[in-house]
């Protein structure tokens, strides 16, 4: 995240949500970025919201589809709880409609499963850097 | 009915698939209809479709690919859990890029997971399944596409 002293600047604080543990590791393990700190992992909507509360993160990277809460779903409320907050769609869907639904319900970036770790840090440098 | 020409969005999907997230291509064989019932390797990952198409994309393969994908993902947890999750990643990374050809109305759904275990698939009435082969390194799974 852009600041005008690199001395002042904070972690970029990310959470992580898919309903996958090898995507929520492969995520991690793949972002290259010094100052990213990963505050929390979930694997549904319910659990991204409650730990959104509790971590006040920067960057959510958001699957779209998840049990007991989807990605849609939580993004519209992700957005009324932390209105700064950037999300990052990670999702298999590659429909244009999906992606348009998730950028109108306030997702800043998408990026289509399966992924390269340059298309990750890609998708996070343009939302962060 | 799933015509032979929209397999290739499976045949595709799955190529992508190993292309991407195992960095090696994946050899895939010559699609064939399925008549009667397919074997099933050691773990399954089932997508149910809704919406304008209904029916099942099942991908199912065996313990020893799925290890060494994991390990080509750098993943060190090669454990029953990380087996299920995998062939349910699987299935549903392949079904939900088929939304760029089938579109939005092409609904799935989370992953139901098998191992050790028959699963139960139902399909629906007139649906026509094909099972796509994929070779992979010295080892071998099948995707199964069953769709109205």
């Amino acid at each position: 995240m852009s600041s005008g002293n690199p001395l002042e600047r904070r972690p970029v604080k990310l959470l992580i949500v898919d309903d996958s543990n090898i995507v929520r590791r492969r995520i991690e393990r793949s972002q290259q970025f010094d100052d990213l700190q990963v505050v929390g992992t979930a694997a549904n909507g319910l659990e991204a919201l409650e730990l959104a509360r509790r971590t006040d993160p920067d960057l959510v990277t958001m699957d779209l589809t998840m049990p007991q809460m989807d990605g849609i779903e939580c993004i519209t409320q992700l957005v009324k709880l932390k209105p700064a907050v950037r999300i990052l769609v990670i999702s298999a869907l590659a429909d244009k409609a999906t992606a348009v639904e998730a950028m109108e319900r306030g997702a800043n970036g998408f990026l289509n499963k399966p992924f390269s770790d340059r298309q990750l840090n890609e998708a996070i440098t343009e939302l962060m850097y | 009915m799933l015509r032979e020409e929209e397999l290739k969005t499976f045949v595709d999907g799955t190529t992508r698939y190993f292309e991407v997230a195992a960095q090696q291509p994946a050899t895939i064989g010559s699609p064939y209809l399925l008549e009667g019932e397919t074997a099933m390797h050691d773990y399954t990952g089932m997508i149910n479709v809704s919406g304008k198409r209904e029916g099942v994309v099942y991908f199912t393969a065996p313990r020893a690919m799925l290890t060494v994908l994991l390990m080509k993902m750098q993943e060190s947890d090669f454990s029953h859990e990380s087996m299920r999750d995998l062939v349910g990643e699987v299935a549903n990374t392949i079904s939900g890029n088929a939304r760029r050809d089938f579109g939005h109305d092409f609904v799935i759904s989370v992953p139901s997971v098998f191992a050790g275990e028959k699963p139960q698939i139902s399909q629906p009435p007139g649906a026509r399944a094909f099972v796509i082969p994929i070779h992979w390194r010295s080892h071998s799974a099948k995707l199964v596409v069953s769709l109205t």
